[in-house]
């Protein structure tokens, strides 16, 4: 029983986690443009 | 690698494809024009990019210097400066600008390496569906006029316009939707993770209550967020509705939240069970997705703009100064004046002012193609204005001094000078902009398929839930029948009915835009499917509008003399010439003409070496001189331009304007599917015979009609109880655009948008215009579909909801399974009619 709730509050701590990183990610601007990075990933950056 | 070496032989820059004037920088064996052709090639090249070299022939579209020389002096004014960037701190200014001519990832490449294009750009970030870069810069380096230049240069023109200066827009993407699906998935997921141990059976002992318990507490404290923030939109949305004594999609959803969610709660506070909170946070999670995606296929276009996006921002005004001595100058050499742009202006008392700013009595400067942004009084010697933007004539009118000109008109040819008569605000345009027939958006939101449906379907329901309680409280069982009302009222949200629509919806109008073909919202593809009469405007939809035939008739020219009639015809301003030099453009100037006259109103002439006159005009103008020329047939499908060399009339250039590539097949295709065809023209009767045969008979075709005679037609035809298509382009088709049931703009570049028309096509996809019916007509049977499927899954939840027995297992399965098998279906099945119908 005890044990139990030590697990869930740490798995919902975990959870927690991720939507922090999503609402960072999200404030960011990370989400502003899910477009141009696919493109952007493909050029070589060879600078000279 | 690369040198400078003399032009002996006309050289076109492999980038541009400019003639190489002065220098030719040679780099890579390809001959380009200046330093920053060459540098814009190199970009490409490291990056293995030349391919953007494959698709056109010198695909580097960059203007004529005149074009953009001093176009943007305004940019560095400082009131306009200071609405036009985002962020200064004086060592580093941001600005967000919209660049229309992005369309490949080579542009991304190139766009975000304008730092090695000028040290003064920082940095530059594209942002790509939405067309913008974002540019870092130092404006002690670089000012914002000269990174206009170096943009518009390189081929793309930030588009600037007098909207943006007056209000500043908000930041368009919404983070909040973001922020709520976070929170609602998170919560759907945990909340699931807890009701798992109810669904696979908790025993009866002590410490499984406790266990229970514990974790409704947890699923409560979860759903708490999801309810007051991630559904505040549904109900603010469906509450605004009712106030308006209407029920709108979000109503039913909203009454769903909110019935699930508080039975839940008694539920749980009572312990007489476990609630649907998964099922509530799964409903919300879903819907915002859905409202998601929603939003992402309308953020694509903007169609809010009005009249002012059409105007520039800023034009130049003349600085005092003798005006008789301007006159003499126009009355000289018109052509010369545009080349001589800079230095034929005093540039201490020349400056840029704001357009609405301009007070009556000020004299400003109108260059080539630039739109006259108010109602003005002509001060030069001549202009040619072309009403094509409000009155839908192709054909430029001719004014002379002291004329009116109105505003709307394009100057055609060299810079001219005019007087400001009126305020921008007061001038014609602007007033017919404000008429009643085009401020008057129709407000039909409520006649749409889905909200009818939704309507019959919210009703249906509460009766079913009403009849449901009475039932069971009649037969003595209260609570059973409140708990009747409540499950069905959970099971029934109508969530797959409006999913169905919105992805059917969106994926539609992105597979719209993929082809060219782009809609204002998704009550235009209802209405599309339901059209039964097209109505054609000529000029500039079905004709090509900088484009015509021209063959010449007579005997056949030597590579001299065409030399010698584009050197010519590059002289004037005139339509017909600039049409005949431009289809020449392939062959070389000829150096050795002089003494270049032009006749108003009849042509143009000029000496080669001592004593052969050249003359290019009418037949009165070239031919009186000699007879026996071989004449021309007399006819109005035509223009007709001779040619005089030396002694005789060597024949005359014939132009036609040019129809759009399988205008024949796509009438017929129309034809064939019953639909009527008109045709509505302000021109003069031209092809009347080949329209006619076209359209069916010469009875569909009405021409000289003013803008209001084609709202008046539009209206006839939908009194005759017709739902009419209408396709045409440009403020004078703004009216009928607007009464037609479905209003499309063909527009060769998209961004020139119509005020009032639903939709915009690019000119070369028109031939494809029936084919875009029939995708319209399979949207809806989607939906229809869609929603069908949406209905079986009610009917097994009711189902089980009127006996009382849904038990959270089954709600928690079947709204999630709903959902998702809906969004499937219409996505693929969307997709299959796509590529059937279209390509």
């Amino acid at each position: 029983m005890s044990a139990l709730i030590v697990l869930l509050s740490i798995s919902l701590l975990v959870a927690g986690g991720f939507l922090i990183a999503f609402i960072w990610s999200v404030r960011q601007g990370q989400y502003d443009d899910d477009c141009t990075p696919s493109i952007r990933i493909l050029f070589d950056d060879k600078e000279k | 690698m690369s040198q400078s070496i003399s032009p002996s032989v006309e050289v076109q820059c492999y980038h541009c494809g400019a003639d190489c004037e002065d220098t030719i920088v040679v780099h890579d064996d390809k001959p380009f024009c200046c330093e920053g052709c060459k540098l814009v090639y190199e970009l490409l090249q490291e990056n293995e990019l030349c391919s953007y070299y494959d698709f056109t022939q010198n695909p580097g579209v960059s203007p004529d210097k005149s074009y953009y020389a001093g176009k943007y002096a305004y940019l560095d004014l400082p009131e306009v400066h200071d609405r036009i960037i985002e962020f200064t701190d004086g060592r580093q200014t941001h600005i967000n600008w919209y660049l229309p001519q992005m369309h490949c990832s080579s542009c991304v490449y190139l766009l975000e390496n304008l730092h090695r294009l000028h040290e003064g750009v920082i940095s530059s970030l594209v942002n790509f569906p939405e067309k913008k870069v974002r540019v870092v810069l130092d404006e002690q380096k670089i000012n914002l006029s000269k990174l206009a230049e170096l943009l518009t240069y390189i081929g793309y023109e930030p588009y600037l316009s007098l909207q943006d200066v007056e209000a500043n827009e908000a930041p368009k993407t919404n983070r909040t939707l973001l922020y709520k699906i976070g929170i609602s998935g998170f919560a759907f997921g945990n909340v699931m993770m807890m009701s798992f141990p109810d669904y696979f059976g908790l025993g009866e002992t002590q410490n499984d209550h406790r266990l229970q318990s514990m974790f409704s507490i947890f699923s409560v404290l979860l759903a708490l967020p999801v309810f007051f923030y991630g559904a505040s939109g549904f109900f603010v949305s469906a509450w605004k509705a009712i106030r308006k004594r209407y029920l709108n999609i979000d109503a039913p959803i909203a009454l769903a939240i909110l019935v699930t969610f508080v039975r839940s709660l008694y539920e749980i506070s009572t312990q007489t069970g476990v609630g649907y909170l998964d099922s509530m946070t799964g409903i919300v999670f879903f819907m915002l997705l859905g409202r998601y995606f929603q939003d992402k296929t309308y953020s694509v276009i903007s169609f809010d703009r009005d009249y002012k996006s059409y105007f520039p921002v800023a034009v130049t005004k003349l600085g005092a100064r003798n005006q008789e001595e301007e006159v003499r100058n126009d009355a000289l050499d018109n052509s010369e004046i545009e080349n001589k742009d800079a230095n034929h202006r005093s540039p201490v008392t020349d400056h840029q002012i704001l357009v609405t700013d301009l007070q009556p009595g000020d004299c400003i400067l109108i260059r080539n193609k630039e739109l006259i942004p108010a109602d003005v009084r002509l001060i030069s010697e001549r202009a040619m204005i072309d009403y094509s933007f409000v009155s839908g004539e192709s054909i430029p009118v001719e004014k002379t001094r002291n004329e009116l000109i109105y505003a709307g008109g394009r100057q055609v040819g060299g810079a001219i000078e005019v007087e400001v008569t009126k305020r921008v605000s007061q001038s014609y345009l602007t007033q017919l902009w404000n008429n009643d027939s085009l401020s008057k958006k129709q407000q039909v939101t409520q006649s749409t398929m889905v909200s009818q449906i939704n309507r019959y379907f919210t009703w249906t329901l509460l009766g079913l839930g009403i009849s449901g309680l009475l039932y069971w409280g009649l037969m003595g069982d209260l609570p059973r029948g409140i708990n009747a009302i409540t499950t069905i009222l959970i099971v029934a949200c109508p969530c797959a009915l409006l999913l169905s629509d919105t992805f059917t919806n969106g994926n539609m109008l992105g597979m719209f835009g993929k082809h060219k073909f782009y809609l204002k919202n998704a009550q235009i593809i209802e209405n599309l499917s339901k059209i039964d009469t097209v109505v054609f405007d000529k000029t500039g939809t079905l004709t090509l509008p900088d484009d015509a035939q021209i063959q010449f008739i007579g005997k056949p020219l030597s590579q001299m003399q065409k030399r010698i009639v584009r050197t010519l015809c590059e002289q004037s301003s005139h339509p017909l010439s600039r049409l005949i030099a431009k289809s020449l453009s392939h062959v070389p100037k000829e150096q050795l003409l002089s003494d270049f006259r032009e006749i108003e109103g009849k042509g143009i002439e000029a000496k080669l070496g001592e004593d052969c006159l050249i003359r290019l005009g009418s037949a009165q103008f070239a031919s009186p001189l000699i007879a026996g020329i071989p004449s021309a047939k007399q006819d109005d499908n035509t223009s007709h331009v001779y040619f005089y060399f030396g002694d005789r009339v060597l024949g005359y250039f014939e132009i036609q304007s040019q129809y759009r590539d399988n205008l024949p097949q796509t009438l017929t295709a129309l034809k064939q599917k019953h639909y009527q065809t008109f045709l509505l023209s302000g021109d003069k009767p031209t092809d009347v015979e080949m329209l006619g045969n076209l359209f069916g008979s010469t009875s569909q075709l009405h021409f000289n009609q003013k803008p209001d005679d084609k709202l008046q037609f539009i209206q006839k035809l939908q009194e005759q109880g017709r739902t009419v298509l209408m396709v045409g382009d440009g403020l004078n088709d703004a009216g009928a655009l607007l009464k037609s049931d479905v209003g499309v703009a063909v527009s060769d570049n998209i961004n020139n948008f119509s005020p009032a028309c639903d939709g915009v096509l690019q000119g070369s996809q028109l031939s494809q215009l029936p084919q875009y019916v029939r995708l319209a007509q399979s949207g809806r049977r989607i939906v229809v579909q869609s929603f069908i499927i949406s209905l079986l899954y009610n009917i097994v939840g009711l189902s089980f909801a009127l006996t009382g027995t849904l038990s959270p297992v089954v709600a928690a399965i079947l709204m999630p399974a709903s959902s998702i098998s809906i969004v499937l279906y219409t996505t693929i099945s969307s997709r299959i009619a796509s590529h059937k119908l279209l390509k």
